[in-house]
Formats: C-alpha cells, structure tokens, sequence
C-alpha cells in the first residue's frame, strides 16, 4: 500500500504560555452561547460509554437540543462498564506528593513521549474536578473508616492516586454518568436512541451536519441533522477478533468519519495486557481480563524445557524458569505491560507456552499461599480466583492460573486539535475513539479519567465557541441523500453476495493475521506480509461472504458483516502506520528497534511525532504532527 | 457433549412463536454457554437458516446486555452467574436445555431471545440519580461516608440491570430493580434531597410500566448475578411510604 506524504500540522489550536495557564485561557477565550439561543443549536452524541455519556448529560445540562445515539439496549451498557481497577487523579488527598505536575509528568512519560503536552496537562488539571462530580452524584468509592475516600497505588506510578470501587470502578462511574443522562432525558433536553448504529456521517459546506444510523430493530435508515457531531464510540481493539472489548464493539463510526474526510491519528497504537485468561480453543468468542494487581505476589514462569507436558506440580523448582525475575531482577514481576507481555510470547515462540496451544505461562501463587497464609490470598483476590475458576474449571489455589496477553485498548483514534475537534469541522471525538493524551502507552485507570475529562468538562466548554457561530442553516440536500444512498448500498452489497463463509470466520481469520502480524512484535516483513494478505482477505470477503436474512428487521448477521468489512479497511491503515514508523515506542514494537537488552528503542530525531493520515481517492497521506517537549525531558525507561 | 436445544423461536413482536429443536455436537465443556450457541449459530448461518438472535455484549458478566431462561431458571442454574459466564462443564452430556427469552409483559419479546427492556431505563429516568449538573460539585472530602454506609450502598448499586429479577419473579415485579437503585442512593448523603420524591417517583412509574407487585417470594434475588439483597425492598417500601404519608 503506497502513501504520500502532506504538509505537517503546525497548528493544534493550544494556548500559548505557560502550561499551567492554558486550559483557563481557553476557557476564557471561548465564546459563549446565549442561554436562550442553545435551544436552537442540535448536537449528536454518538456513543453512551464514560465519554459520550458525560458528554450528552453535560450539553443538556447546559441547554443544548441533544440526540444520543448507542447500539446496545440501553445507554448503561457501554463497555466502559466492565473497567475494573479505578480512576486516576492528582487529589494528592494521601499527601504523598502527588500533584497536577506529578500526573502531568507520569503520563507523558507513560506514554513513551508521544503525546501532547498541553493535552495531558489538562488532563491532569480536569482530574480532580471528575472525582468531585463523581461523588456528588453518588458514586459508591470505596472509604476509609473516617468516611474519606481511599485510594491505591497502580502501575507506572509512586503514588496512591487512584480512585477505586472494589474492582467495578468503571460500571459505577458509568453508571453515575447514565442516570445524569436519562435525568436529561427526562428533562427533555436529550432524545435518546438505543439500538440505533451509526453508518455514516454526513457532510454539508465542509462541515459535519448529521450522522446516517440503521434502527437495528426495524431495519430502517434514517437521517439526523444537527449543528455539530460528538464521535464517543469507542477504541477498535476488535481488529483482532479476540480482545477483552465488548462484542459489539467496532471501528465502523470513526472509520466512516476517516473516508469523509477526518485524519485517523497513530492506528497502530494498541495496547496489550499481559493478564488474560487464554484461549481455550477454536469457538473462543473474547478473552478475559484478570486484574494486573495479581501481578504483586503471583509468580510468572514456564517449564525450562521446550514441550513439557507435565503437570505444573510435578517440575521441580530447577526446572522452572521464572523468566521475568530472571531477566529484570530489578522489578521483577511488576515490569510494565508491554514488557510482561512481550516476554510471555517470547517464551511461548520459543515452545515453553503451556496450556492448549502452548499459548499460556503460569501465574503461581504456591509460594505468596505459603508465606501469607490462604486466607490473607483469598482476601486480597478471592474475586479474582473465583472468576478465573468459573471460566476455566480450575482452582488457581491448587493449580497455577494460567495467563496470556491479550489486546485491550487502542492509544490512536481520530486525530483532534485541543478543542478535541476533528479535521472536520463541527465533527468532535472524545474517549477512546481520539487519540489524545495517552501517546503510545496509556497508563493504567487513566482511561476513566480521559473518558470523563472529556466528557463533563472539556468538550462542553470547546464546542460551545463552535456552536456559536451556529445555528448552521439547511443542509445539503445531496449530501445527505448521497450519504444514505451509500449506507443502503453498502448493505444491498452484502446481503447479495450469498456467498459461504459466515461473517465470523472472516473477521477471525483477520484477527488472526493482525496478532501474527501487528501484535506485539512488529517486523518490517510481517508487516509487508499483513499488507499482501489483508487485501486478498477482503477480496474473498465481497466475494464470498454469506448474509442470511433480510435488511427489514433485526438482523445480526448484516450487523457483523458491515462491522468486519470495516475492519479490513482499518486493518491495512494501522499495519501501514506501524511500518512506516521503524522505530519502538510504547505499545507499538518493531523488533528492529531495541536496544541491547531488548527494550523497546524510540528515535526521537525521526519520529517525534503524531502520525495523522488522510484517506484521498490517491491512497493514504501521511501529515506529520512534530511533538515538542517543553515541561518533560525525554528519557528512555528502563525496568531493569 | 452432545446436546439437545429446545429454543424459543420468534420472528417479530407479533408472531406467535414456538419451540425449536436443534441438535448441537461436539460441544467442549470449556464453552460459554453464548459460545455454545456462536457455535450452533455459525452453522445456521451456513445452512441458509436464521440463527438464533440474543442480546450480548461485554461477555463479562457486568454489562447486563445478556439474559435468557436456561431449563426454566433466569440465566441458568449456576447462582450468582450470567448467561455469559455460564460454562457447559455444568451440564451432562446428552442433556436436553430449554431456552427461553425473559418472558413479562413489560418485556415485548423483539425476536427470539431479544426482548425490550426499555421500561428499565424510564424507571431510572423518573428518579434514579442525584440532581447534580457537571461543575457544581463542592470537593470530593467535603462529603465524609461512614464506611458502612457506603460498602452497603455499593452492594446495592452493583445491579447491572439485565431483568432476571422480573424473569424469575412470579408477579412480573421489578421491584428488585427499582428498590437497587432506591437503597445505592437513599444509604448516601447525596442522595437524601431527594430521598422520598426519588421513591415515589420510580415506584409509580414501575407501576405505570404495568410490573406487578411484590409478595416477597425471594425468587429475584435468588436468580441475581450479583446477589442484590432482599432487604433493598423493605428500604424502597420505607422511603415510599414516607412519600405518601406527606
């Protein structure tokens, strides 16, 4: 797949000064809209995750005409729900020494340098104004007994600054933010469309206007115009099939927003957790995740020898190879995700994996059992043990838990200014599905807090200075129908091939392809490998795939279908992305690129910056983004 | 293992509907039971059938999007379980499953396994939250909970919504729902301004959503994934009753 390359992004639309000054500077500079007139300015939320949800209660709130969109029943399902450690944000409440300052500094350097400054910043600034809403609205943290909150330290950071309740933090923070939604709903200020999926965008004088969505009930396509568009649909980690995201979720809203014209930021960015529970055989529909806490007194290893079928008990302790605390003495157990996660595939390529496929290593709680005594274990993770027994059958107080990396979260999305606004105007994205201020790596609990800071405080502020101008009058009547005109195409297409493979065993043959070739080891042949294989995959796709039933009605089938055959487009984006950029960083390694120790190795003089591509009839241009650190000094980790 | 489904097969909202037989093979027992059917839905597919529509999503456990009624018990026998983390290691080899769909009137069946639960969210619409617009949050300590209070209402508040309660209830009640969310919030001091408006509010419209009434069977929260207690509804009957005594 060839590229061009455009002119660079020069202009972010940030604040100049000092750092500390330059979100209350915008915030001041944004023009206000007159209570009066937000009736008559419309925004589309799509989306009803953390971010979208925040998102569409604020802007009622405020008293904008709002419409919510989501694909699920309700908007309280959104995977934002199923988050489980906790909410990060400089309350410095423990005196530890935490600040605004301290979170600023840990996530850029979280994030291997590849994210904006002035982006996270803010990020950190908005931090403590989400616990306080949070509360207010009744979220259940977990306390103390003098009443105040508590908190608990969390990787790649010195501090106890994240918020936790139990392990459901993101079920009950997205459950603060629906019932502030269906408040609105009630008020009026929100319509709400549940079961309704977004299939195009819509795009008037140069601006978003409107979004095309399918009522998965009735089949029917409908069109809805606004002022501005709101794109909370989430991260694409579904690329690769197996994924601890939700089923549902899918690239198909910011894919249609890239081919009408918004940059798509960093694809390549993912991020691969190193505790999942593995696969267990071919029908395996999504993978789960266990909590990295375990990770503080589990202890990792694979048998020395190559194919050992034993059973864990019976290899005795010099023939077992504790590889992490071999290899980084320093911290052991406790390395960073992508580094915990790359060493487990590097064992298992090398025939020491366990379990079906040999695609596992152990997690042995043998020896903390024998310090701490059962009962202190099954204190600490007794959850945790119980769901790992319920999918697998076995008893990890017996047997060791067996473990594998699986793909979690993608750091890269649309690309947005500090407005959050897209290279459409009047199109913003927020969550997940931008790419801001997590660069290349996010950092653990720190996607609530993005979700939410965008959400309740950020895009309501920035979009108000858009909807000023507003309202936008008509629009294009063409556009719209051409934008409609294209979506029923599109499904006409695929419930006429009749071909005879299901949607499924498509998109898990690509997911496949994208972990054996854009997972976690990056090559510059896997890479021409995946971009030689993905067009013929997707060839055979409109040639052969097989739609049973009718447009007319619920139909899941069709749902699945339109969702893989975006995925391909994205698929080849995201290896190009990862091939053009030849050096480590973060969640993205090429194997060409590291240092003697085999660490990830960034080259700062070539690649110090946001990869934003543009979709033209020509192929994909590459504009480059350059990234300047003024407040952080670029180092190279190391976890020795 | 091999097993025989009897599925409940329903086109739309206004067809009739019927049982349906089908024959599933090798079927491993480290299966979810939603990959159980993935498997019989593939097959479906290949043949030019319809397969078998369900509602899931997170297959997690916590997003509430999945819920059928396995052998006549909502989301199987398995306690404190969802159907998507019930696995096929609980059943015999040969066994006949019937599945069904949540079967209450206030949950239209949209197609086969599908059904609407929309009346959950108009509940939660008539009062179910804090009236706290984003910004107007005074600092997060200036709140102190007592430690219990809040671990309760977090037990309370765990409620993912799925509707197994009104599955398995025998008047069709929702009261489980409704008196979840009613405790999460009457147990914290935010939620107090607004305490018995809150519990009027939901109750009426749990009523106008046409759920019966509760006799205190106990079969909703024996069947909850996340085993909310009984006891929410006594608190819900308490705040309800401070409403119309005023």
């Amino acid at each position: 797949m060839n590229h061009t390359q455009g002119p660079d992004i020069r202009d972010t639309k940030a604040p100049s000064g000092p750092i500390e000054e330059r979100w209350e500077k915008r915030k001041f500079s944004a023009r206000l809209v007159n209570p009066a007139n937000k009736r008559k300015l419309h925004v589309i939320v799509v989306g009803t995750g953390l971010a979208g949800g925040s998102a569409a209660a604020t802007l009622g709130e405020l008293g904008y005409n709002v419409t919510s969109f989501c694909y699920q029943d309700s908007p309280r399902r959104a995977h934002s729900i199923a988050a489980q450690g906790g909410i990060n944000a400089a309350k410095n409440y423990r005196g530890d020494g935490d600040s605004i300052h301290r979170l600023f500094y840990d996530t850029v350097k979280g994030g291997d340098f590849r994210a904006r400054e002035s982006n996270v910043y803010r990020l950190a600034q908005v931090s403590v104004n989400i616990i306080d809403q949070a509360v207010a609205q009744g979220v259940p943290f977990a306390r103390e007994y003098g009443g105040l909150l508590d908190t608990r330290s969390f990787g790649g950071a010195q501090v106890s600054r994240t918020f936790y309740a139990r392990g459901q933090t993101g079920q009950q923070l997205l459950l603060g933010a629906y019932q502030a939604l269906e408040r609105q709903v009630a008020a009026g200020t929100v319509t709400m469309h549940t079961r309704h999926e977004m299939l195009d965008l819509i795009v008037s004088d140069g601006r978003a206007r409107g979004v095309i969505v399918r009522d998965m009930v009735t089949g029917e396509i409908e069109r809805h115009v606004a002022d501005a568009v709101v794109l909370a649909t989430g991260g694409y980690g579904n690329v690769f099939f197996l994924s601890t995201n939700a089923k549902g979720c899918n690239t198909t809203a910011i894919w249609r927003a890239h081919e009408r014209g918004a940059y798509f930021a960093n694809p390549c960015y993912t991020q691969i957790h190193p505790t999942c529970i593995p696969v267990s055989g071919e029908y395996q529909s999504k993978l789960t995740l266990m909590s990295e806490s375990l990770r503080n007194d589990g202890r990792v290893w694979v048998p020395l020898r190559k194919n050992d079928s034993r059973a864990p008990g019976d290899i005795p302790e010099q023939e077992r190879d504790y590889y992490l605390e071999r290899i980084y003495p320093a911290f052991g157990n406790l390395v960073p995700r992508d580094i915990a996660s790359r060493a487990a595939k590097n064992v298992c390529d090398e025939g020491r994996g366990v379990g079906p496929g040999g695609l596992g290593v152990y997690l042995d709680f043998r020896d903390a059992i024998g310090r701490l005594g059962r009962d202190a274990v099954e204190k600490k993770y007794g959850n945790l043990f119980e769901m790992y027994e319920r999918i697998t059958g076995e008893n990890p107080y017996d047997v060791p838990m067996r473990i594998y990396p699986a793909v979690h979260y993608t750091m890269g999305g649309l690309w947005v200014d500090y407005d959050l606004q897209s290279t459409i105007p009047g199109l913003f994205v927020i969550g997940e599905a931008n790419f801001s201020d997590h660069g290349a790596n996010r950092l653990g609990a720190s996607a609530l807090m993005q979700g939410l800071a965008d959400g309740y405080f950020v895009l309501p502020t920035t979009i108000g200075d858009y909807l000023a101008d507003g309202p936008y009058g008509d629009v294009d009547e063409e556009a719209v129908a051409e934008a409609e005109v294209k979506v029923r195409d599109k499904i006409e297409r695929l419930l006429s091939v009749n071909g005879t493979r299901t949607p499924d065993s498509f998109h898990r043959e690509l997911g496949k392809l994208m972990w054996d070739y854009c997972g976690m080891e990056r090559t510059e042949e896997s890479l021409r490998k995946a971009l030689e294989r993905i067009p013929e995959l997707r060839e055979e796709f409109w040639r052969d795939i097989k739609v049973t039933g009718t447009a007319e009605k619920l139909n899941q089938v069709l749902e699945k279908a339109g969702r893989v055959a975006d995925f391909f487009d994205l698929a080849e984006l995201m290896c190009l992305d990862a091939l053009v950029r030849t050096e480590s960083c973060g969640g993205h390694f090429r194997a060409e690129s590291q240092d003697s120790d085999g660490e990830a190795l960034r080259d700062d003089e070539r690649f110090a910056h946001v990869s934003a591509w543009e979709r033209t009839p020509g192929g994909p241009v590459l504009h480059k983004e350059p990234l300047e650190y003024e407040y952080v000094k670029m180092t190279q980790r190391s976890y020795k | 293992m091999n097993l025989t489904l009897r599925v409940w097969r329903q086109s739309g909202p206004s067809d009739d509907g019927r049982m349906v037989t089908y024959q599933v093979e090798d079927v491993s027992p480290d299966m979810s039971f939603l990959e159980m059917l993935d498997v019989l839905n593939e097959r479906l597919i290949l043949e030019g059938d319809d397969p078998i529509a369900f509602d899931h999503d997170c297959r997690e456990g916590i997003c509430g999007m999945c819920g059928m009624v396995i052998n006549g018990v909502a989301h199987g026998e398995q306690r404190a379980t969802t159907t998507c983390q019930l696995h096929m290691r609980h059943f015999e080899d040969g066994a006949t499953i019937t599945i069904e769909p949540w079967r209450a009137a206030p949950f239209p069946v949209v197609k086969d396994l599908v059904v609407d639960r929309s009346a959950f969210d108009r509940i939660i619409q008539a009062g179910g939250f804090v009236s706290v617009p984003a910004g107007s949050a005074p600092d997060a300590h200036s709140i102190p909970v007592r430690k219990e209070d809040a671990d309760d209402a977090f037990d309370a508040a765990t409620c993912i919504g799925c509707g197994a309660c009104v599955a398995a209830c025998p008047n069709g009640s929702a009261s489980l729902f409704t008196a979840a969310k009613i405790t999460h919030l009457s147990l914290l001091p935010q939620g107090q301004p607004e305490r018995v408006s809150r519990a009027k509010a939901m109750v009426d419209q749990m009523d106008a959503e046409g759920f019966g009434g509760c006799t205190n069977t106990g079969e909703c929260t024996a069947v909850c994934p996340k085993g909310i207690p009984l006891d929410t509804i006594a608190q819900m009957n308490s705040d309800y009753l401070k409403a119309n005594g005023k």
